[in-house]
This record gives C-alpha cells, sequence and structure tokens, in this order.
C-alpha cells in the first residue's frame, strides 16, 4: 500500500510499505478514505519529538470502512464505516474503565521509553513516535486498529467524511480544552491559537455555556474564522494581550484560560527570541509562551486549561502566580472515545458541523506539500484532508 | 513495611540460591588484607619507633602508634573470623581513613620529614584503594548474582492472578526469554530459555514455598548449569483495584561459558527485562493477549524497534510474543467485559 513516511526533519515521502495485517485478536483492518494533517503532526515533522524512527508512517486523524476483523472484534464487521479515535485504549485496565483512555496501561509497548521521559507512560497512539508506541499512523491506504472493539465509532452515511473525521481527535481534542474549564453561565474564556483545536475549543466553549469567548493568534485568516465562530479576537502581533485582555475584562481577566498551542508558541519579540534560542540548544524542549501568558492573564482561582501538546521540559514557568492566585491548572491528551459518540450526536442534530474547519483537499501522494503548506500557512491553510483515492487534478490543492 | 515484606520474600526464594555470596576473587583479596593488617598492626605494637621512623612521624607518637597496631589486629581477626569478611573490610576502609587524617596532621608539624609522610602517604592510599575495591565487592550481591525485581498491578483478583502464574506453562506466554516451562509434576519444573544464537539453556527446579493467592517460590535443582530462583507475591490493592504483583529473580551463573553467556542474556538491564515482562503478564490478563506494535514485533528495546509500518509476512514468522503464542482461550469466562464505555461527559 501507499503511505506517508517520516524520514528526518522535514524530510517525508509517500512509499509502497506492506499490506497491515491482523495481529492482535481485538484488531480491525480499515481501508482509509479520509486523513488529516495535526497540528502536532508538526512537531513530530519539525523534529521536537524524540523517538522517531526513519520508516515511521505519521498520521493519527483516519476514518473509512472495516475490511478485516479480528476473532475478537464482535461490535464491527466488514464494511462498516468508522472514524477511528487517535488513543489506542484496550477499555480494561483502570484508566480505561474510569474512560481515561489516554492513559491506557496496556495499549504502549514502549512504556518504559515514556517513562524514561515522563515517570509513568501515556496510551499508545498511532503514528506518533515510538515513545508512543511505534504503531503505524493513518496516512496510509489502510490502518491497522488495534482494540477495534473499544475505539472506532460507526458513522451514518447521511454525513460526510469531512463531518465526522475530526471525531478522531481535533473535535473531542478542542472539546476537552473547554471542558476542563468548568465554565458556568457568564463565564469569559480566553483561547490562546486559533488552529483547527483552537476553532474547536471556541465552539465548544459557547456550546458548554461561555458567555465571551476571546480567541488569541496572529494569522488573519485564523482570527476570522475564529470571529465567524462568535469570538471577539485579539491579535498579539499587533496588541499587547494582557492589557487587551484586562482591557476586555474590567482588570480582573478570563474566568478560565485555554492553551490551544503548545510547545511550538510564537510570540513577538525577544520573550520569544530567548525561548527559541533555548530550544535550540536543547536547553528546553517546549517553546512555553502561550502557557506562561495563559496563566499570567487569568483571573484569580481560574483554571488554566492546557490542551495543546507539550512534550518535555520548559523555562520560566510561572509557579509563583498560579500558587498564589490559587488557579487550577487541567491538562491531558484527549480521552477521544469518551466524547465520540455524544459529539456525533451534536454533528447528527445539527448544533456543529465540523467540516466549516477545512481549507484543502488533497491527494494522499501529496502529503509531503501538504506539511509544507501547512506548517508555514501558506495559501490561508487552516486544515487539509488527504484521501488515498483522490481523484482532482493538478497537484490537488482544491479548496 | 514495604522492604519487610520483600525481605520476608527473598527468604523464602534465597535458600540455596544466595546472593550474598561473595566471589572467590574477593575473598581472596579479603584474605590477603587480612594478613596484610595482622602484619601491620604486629609491626606497628612491637617497632613504634621503626614505623615512625619509615613514616616520617614524629617519635613522640609511638603511644598512638600503638593504638593504631591493635585497631590493624582486630580488623584482621575480624576479617578471618567471618565467612563473608565485609566488616572488617570495612573496618580497614575506615582505619585507613584516620590512618590519612594522622599523615595529614603529622605534615603540618614543622620538624615532620615531609618526603616520608608524602611515601607513607602514597602506600596507605594504594591500600585503601585495594580495601575499597574489596569491601564493595563484598557488599554488593551483584559480582555473582543477578539480581532483578519488579511489580505491577493487575486489574485482577489475586486469586485469578496467582492461579494463571501458578500454572508455570504460562510465563512464556509473556516472559520473552522463556521457551517452555514443563510440568514434572510434585512441584517440580522443566525450564527451557532462549539463548544468544539460537542456542537454548535447561534446567529443572522446584517450587520451594507455596501458598495460595499470596507467594510462590522456586529454585533450580542441585547441579544446574543456571543456578536461579525467582518469588512472586500477590497483594490485594486496597478499594478493590486489582492486585499488585511482586517479582524477585535471581540468576547466579556458575557454569563457565554457559554461565556467562546467561550472564549476559540477563545481565545488561535485568529489571528493564522483568518489567518489559511483567508489562507483558498484565497485557495477558487484562485484555487477553500481549498487545503488539509494528514497532516491537521483535522487542522493545532501543536495538530492536522496527520503523512504526506493517511488517511484510516473511518479517512477521519472524517476530517474537506474537498473539498467535500469548492469547489466552476466549470466550470462556476468563475473557474480560468488553466494549466500548458508556458516554458519560458532559453532554
Amino acid at each position: 500500500m501507499r503511505a506517508h513516511c517520516w524520514y528526518g526533519k522535514t524530510i517525508t515521502s509517500v512509499q509502497e510499505v506492506p499490506d497491515p495485517q491482523i495481529l492482535n485478536q481485538r484488531d480491525a483492518i480499515v481501508k482509509i478514505s479520509s486523513t488529516a494533517i495535526c497540528g502536532s503532526d508538526l512537531h513530530l515533522y519539525n523534529g521536537f519529538i524524540p523517538t522517531m524512527q526513519r520508516g515511521d508512517i505519521l498520521g493519527h486523524e483516519f476514518m473509512g470502512e472495516v475490511v478485516e476483523v479480528g476473532r475478537e472484534v464482535h461490535n464491527l464487521k466488514v464494511g462498516d464505516r468508522v472514524v477511528v479515535p487517535f488513543p489506542i485504549a484496550c477499555g480494561n485496565c483502570f484508566f480505561c474503565k474510569q474512560e481515561m483512555f489516554s492513559l491506557c496501561e496496556n495499549s504502549n509497548p514502549n512504556a518504559w521509553m515514556a517513562e524514561k521521559m515522563f515517570g509513568h507512560a501515556p496510551a499508545g497512539i498511532f503514528g506518533y513516535s515510538h515513545l508512543t508506541g511505534g504503531y503505524a499512523g493513518g496516512q496510509a491506504e489502510y490502518a491497522r486498529v488495534p482494540f477495534a472493539d473499544v475505539g472506532p465509532i460507526k458513522v451514518p452515511s447521511t454525513l460526510s467524511d469531512e463531518q465526522v473525521l475530526f471525531l478522531s481527535d481535533i473535535f473531542p481534542t478542542g472539546w476537552m480544552g473547554a471542558e476542563m474549564c468548568d465554565i458556568k453561565p457568564g463565564d469569559t474564556i480566553a483561547i490562546w491559537g486559533c488552529g483547527p483545536v483552537g476553532q474547536f475549543s471556541i465552539r465548544s466553549a459557547f456550546l458548554l455555556g461561555a458567555e465571551r469567548v476571546i480567541a488569541i493568534d496572529e494569522i488573519p485568516e485564523r482570527l476570522q474564522m475564529a470571529e465567524q465562530g462568535g469570538a471577539e479576537t485579539i491579535n498579539y502581533a499587533e496588541q499587547n494581550v494582557y492589557e487587551a485582555l484586562m482591557d476586555k475584562t474590567g482588570g480582573r481577566g478570563p474566568d478560565a484560560c485555554i492553551d490551544d498551542v503548545g510547545m511550538e508558541a510564537h510570540a513577538p519579540g525577544i520573550i520569544h527570541a530567548y525561548d527559541r534560542v533555548k530550544q535550540a540548544m536543547m536547553l528546553e524542549t517546549d517553546r512555553p509562551h502561550a502557557l506562561r501568558e495563559a496563566i499570567m492573564c487569568c483571573r484569580n482561582g481560574g483554571t488554566v486549561s492546557v490542551i495543546g501538546v507539550y512534550g518535555g521540559f520548559m523555562d520560566k514557568f510561572p509557579i509563583g502566580s498560579l500558587m498564589n492566585r490559587s488557579i487550577t491548572i487541567k491538562t491531558g491528551q484527549a480521552h477521544v472515545q469518551r466524547y465520540m459518540r455524544p459529539l456525533l450526536e451534536r454533528i447528527e442534530n445539527g448544533d456543529i458541523d465540523p467540516s466549516f474547519v477545512v481549507t484543502h483537499r488533497m491527494s494522499l501522494e501529496d502529503a509531503p506539500l501538504g506539511y509544507d503548506i501547512f506548517k508555514n500557512k501558506k495559501d490561508n491553510c487552516i486544515k487539509i484532508v488527504l484521501k488515498p483515492d483522490w481523484t482532482g487534478n493538478g497537484n490537488g490543492t482544491v479548496h | 513495611m514495604a522492604t519487610n515484606v520483600e525481605r520476608g520474600t527473598m527468604n523464602y526464594s534465597m535458600e540455596r540460591a544466595e546472593p550474598g555470596l561473595p566471589s572467590e576473587s574477593a575473598k581472596k583479596l579479603a584474605k590477603g588484607l587480612g594478613w596484610f593488617s595482622i602484619g601491620l598492626g604486629l609491626a606497628e605494637l612491637l617497632a613504634p619507633r621503626a614505623i615512625a621512623s619509615i613514616s616520617g612521624v614524629s617519635k613522640e607518637r609511638t603511644g598512638l602508634i600503638r593504638l593504631y597496631g591493635l585497631r590493624e589486629i582486630a580488623a584482621g581477626i575480624t576479617i578471618f573470623a567471618q565467612e563473608k569478611p565485609t566488616e572488617g573490610v570495612w573496618s580497614r576502609v575506615a582505619g585507613d581513613a584516620l590512618d590519612l587524617t594522622s599523615l595529614g596532621l603529622a605534615a603540618t608539624n614543622p620538624s615532620a620529614k615531609k618526603g616520608r609522610i608524602a611515601f607513607a602517604t602514597a602506600n596507605v592510599l594504594a591500600v585503601t584503594a585495594l580495601d575499597v575495591m574489596c569491601a564493595m565487592q563484598l557488599s554488593g550481591n551483584g559480582t555473582r548474582g543477578i539480581h532483578a525485581k519488579g511489580s505491577c498491578v493487575v486489574n485482577r483478583a489475586p486469586e485469578d492472578v496467582y492461579a494463571f502464574w501458578r500454572n508455570f506453562q504460562n510465563l512464556p506466554r509473556f516472559m520473552r526469554h522463556v521457551e517452555s516451562v514443563e510440568d514434572l509434576g510434585d512441584g517440580r519444573s522443566h525450564w527451557k530459555v532462549k539463548g544468544p544464537a539460537g542456542m537454548d539453556v535447561e534446567w529443572d527446579a522446584t517450587i520451594v514455598a507455596d501458598v495460595p493467592n499470596e507467594v510462590i517460590t522456586w529454585r533450580s535443582l542441585e547441579n544446574s548449569d543456571v543456578d536461579n530462583a525467582g518469588a512472586v507475591r500477590f497483594e490485594r490493592a486496597p478499594g478493590g483495584r486489582g492486585t499488585i504483583v511482586k517479582v524477585n529473580l535471581e540468576y547466579n551463573p556458575t557454569a563457565g561459558a554457559l554461565g556467562a553467556m546467561v550472564a549476559k542474556l540477563f545481565g545488561e538491564e535485568p529489571e528493564q527485562q522483568l518489567d518489559d515482562d511483567l508489562r507483558r503478564f498484565k497485557q495477558v490478563m487484562e485484555v487477553g493477549e500481549v498487545v503488539v506494535s509494528d514497532a516491537t514485533l521483535f522487542g522493545t528495546g532501543y536495538m530492536t524497534q522496527r520503523p512504526a509500518q506493517p511488517a511484510a509476512s516473511s518479517e512477521l514468522e519472524q517476530a517474537e510474543m506474537l498473539p498467535s503464542q500469548t492469547a489466552t482461550n476466549y470466550g470462556t469466562e476468563e475473557a474480560l467485559p468488553q466494549g466500548r464505555a458508556a458516554g458519560r461527559s458532559t453532554l
């Protein structure tokens, strides 16, 4: 089959590789109809996540048709159309029983690597380094899906791929970012980052009852999409974020802040240069600008929700601000399996149509081009969907 | 508390395969140091002025030198009196420190013969190095025995977990290096372990202690190529959260080249290997089989990772720990309740 493989920092290529086979009895093989490039894929692409190996297949947002099931998969049959959640979870362990699926104890065979870095290991993830298990990813024609009796959700044919594909990651991730804010009526929520996950956090915050959402970014088309979702916006390239937020909230600060940015934050001026240099010299692995600012801006007793991906260590973490002002921090890779069914219902009843975020559709064969466009935010790109059976023309960038 | 429990476990398992048994070379060195202690002690006791002269220390210090002589003799006797002379040798290390301090103080005396003190100090330092080396060899149980301990929590009742482990034929399903364990009856079993270059190592073992749902310990029989012992303890986790499993393993390779090979097999990171085995044990108990990813078909070490892409059928034939070898019999009552948890979020 054809698959999009990683070969080094910003070097990827679509290659011919063997077709996946059933290895565990609860596996299914899915023929992929749509797969997306995620912002967190860029952390791999840019070489910030350790334990990648040449030839690793990328991608963790995918859906398609079940073409084979293992002996112990009783809830799916060949021909079912499914969306696959990015964390791999067994459904039987202590954490799965508590619906903390991204912490599954049994799905990461390389847990020891993660233990060395994090103290304890999170769940396995498709196409996301060897640290999270070393599973082939979904930017391919087919994928082997372990624990197919727990993860994949069947979707009705009345909904298009683009309406349901993002149940695999960014919709539940954006949703969980907002849910962790424990939103009360009247709350103002500030959101750092208007990439795809940020866009879903904005809409989720409103669905969860926020009064106001203030979104922060510098890319005009992303700010524009945030405004279309009902948010007020702050362009950090033009305004001082702290001052603008205090101005909007009478000096008290937002009730909760969501970090939808993660480890490769950008910031204006000298602060960014400082963290960029430290990261390049391996003195810190994560650039913490968004998180620092979110903590400093959050109101006393408020909540900072960290859903953007971090990988290692950071510098100048404002623990004093956090502690003295009774701020709660909530974090986690999204427990996607927990949210897929209820969010599918939201899509079915018309509360939200996730396809709004798609700006580019292209062939799987053009994945390397897609990464370049997405990374460099060329061509007003916000979200790219790759299709293995693309029949479009040219280089496939249609929007 | 936890330490006590572990020590109790060790007592069960280490009946013969004593981890603390010092190596022959360490014992020989200790004996040499013992004779050295007694010789030097006698010289200090009987000829303190000569010692003072050799080491460049003031001749008024003969009283102190005699005391140090008594200390040396005591250390020597301690070394010979003990089967494992660890304390005797450590007491020599303490004495060396005292000697070095005294020499340092002596050097500050304006009338001191600096050249001789330096010579004496160099000699004491050389002996100190020997003492420390010997004492560490004796203290560590590590020079011969390879010891690994590990633990995990399994989301099953102690009765289930014990029953699975007690059937030794199940062990190869999660212990990567164990090819087979055959039940010979009467608590005896025959073990076959995969070695490097396709060589197998085999031995017979017997159960030492077996307390249902609590503990199992075993050890190899006399004249095994690989003298080894193991203990596994099952504790009910608080709050009905399954079973805490604690394992101790001990390997004492005794027989020449074969022993060295096994040492290599188990020696590099024995605790890492045990951790991996316990992770697979948990997988077999909780999900019914060992969970494999594309990268870990040949093991979870850095060197054995393959790219995260599907393996060709020819490559899969070489893979170890495939579910076909590890799966439990599904469809029995053993199988765990499965299926997607119902949505219970804020929605």
